[in-house]
């Protein structure tokens, strides 16, 4: 096993961990070691890479496979996918048979209302830090409040926000 | 069906609406949740888990979500994992998360593939940039929304903004951040109930 492929075990599987409120609280620190630790990719690979998983159906983690295999090819691929699932899976597995002995619901309540804050906190910076990264021109800061507005305002199926934006993207328009 | 056996297969419910899964169904199920989850799957897990497949209760669901939410890991998967555990132990998870992750494996590896071909078109570059910018703003509209059940906790925005300036406007890395800020803020929630 060579350093990178390591190095992608390690870094998937302790996110993995610590993915408390889903995929996008992770993403900020995905992104710092993935651009700024191991310089795998540029600023704009990421947002791209990032995009692609998006416009996949899918859970909303599925990025991690991918800069896996953008990075070290198709073992890269298997490593990335075993470190962001394994551990949380696991991890739900184990609670889960102890689900049962832990019915003190003011106790869980604690816990469930405290990190609420925390995970949103986390996906208000993932959000930050994605638009810096995809917006270096007005058209594409449009785009991004665009969708945005439509997404807060509509129940518009995400798909066609994606497509939108894809759509605008490739007129070349201001870019 | 004996009365020990439904205990131990049932969430917490005794009224659950039917036969559990195989580890084939488990599979199915869960591969066409990940097909078919454009924008979120967790809408359309739902739907195929209670309402096609029964598989569990609506209140069995909540419950389950609510479970897999509290956990480190994305809510779907954490839902695959332990559904296919509940059903049929370990190589129900298995099927479960594989069922889950196959389809939507395969496709990003296309559209990387299709990327990284295409990287010198001055369109494709374009094209992906929009799609960057339009996913960028999609993720701004989930903050929002998760947001705005907070007005009125001030306790609670305090503790969002801190954990927001934190990573965003100082890079702290996300362990120490999460380590410190998690007991705070649980501490502080459960004592002014805000």
């Amino acid at each position: 096993m060579n350093s990178t492929l390591v190095s992608i075990a390690l870094l998937f599987s302790q996110l993995s961990l610590l993915a408390f409120g889903g995929g996008n609280t992770i993403l900020p620190e995905m992104h710092r070691q993935a651009v700024n630790v191991y310089h795998w990719m540029s600023d704009p690979e990421f947002a791209a890479l990032f995009a692609l998983a998006q416009a996949a159906p899918g859970p909303n983690m599925m990025v991690a496979p991918l800069i896996g295999w953008q990075v070290a090819g198709w073992s890269g691929l298997a490593v990335a996918t075993l470190g962001m699932f394994g551990p949380s899976s696991i991890v739900t597995c184990v609670a889960l048979r102890l689900w049962r002995r832990f019915k003190d619901q003011t106790w869980r309540r604690a816990i469930q209302t405290g990190l609420v804050p925390i995970s949103i906190g986390l996906v208000a910076a993932s959000a930050v830090l994605i638009v810096q990264a995809s917006d270096h021109e007005w058209v594409l800061a449009a785009i991004t409040a665009g969708c945005a507005i439509v997404a807060v305002r509509t129940r518009l199926h995400p798909l066609w926000l994606l497509a939108a934006g894809a759509a605008v993207g490739w007129t070349g328009l201001g870019q | 069906m004996a009365l020990s056996d439904s205990d131990e297969r049932r969430f917490d419910s005794p009224t659950a609406p039917t036969d559990a899964p195989t580890v084939g169904e488990l599979f199915r199920g869960f591969l066409m949740m990940g097909l078919m989850g454009f924008g979120g799957v967790l809408p359309l897990s739902r739907h195929i888990i209670v309402d096609e497949r029964r598989w569990l209760s609506g209140k069995e669901f909540t419950e389950l979500l609510g479970l897999c939410q509290f956990l480190p890991g994305g809510n779907v998967i954490n839902v695959a994992a332990a559904l296919g555990l509940h059903f049929r132990g370990v190589p129900g998870a298995l099927a479960a998360l594989a069922g889950l992750i196959a389809a939507p494996t395969a496709i990003v590896v296309v559209l990387g593939a299709i990327y990284a071909r295409f990287q010198s078109d001055p369109h494709v570059v374009h094209m992906f940039a929009g799609l960057a910018a339009a996913a960028a703003g999609l993720l701004v509209s989930m903050a929002v929304k998760l947001a705005l059940p907070l007005r009125k906790k001030p306790v609670a925005i305090a503790f969002a903004v801190i954990c927001f300036a934190a990573i965003a406007v100082f890079h702290f890395p996300l362990l120490p951040t999460m380590l410190v800020l998690a007991p705070l803020s649980i501490a502080a929630i459960r004592k002014t109930g805000t």
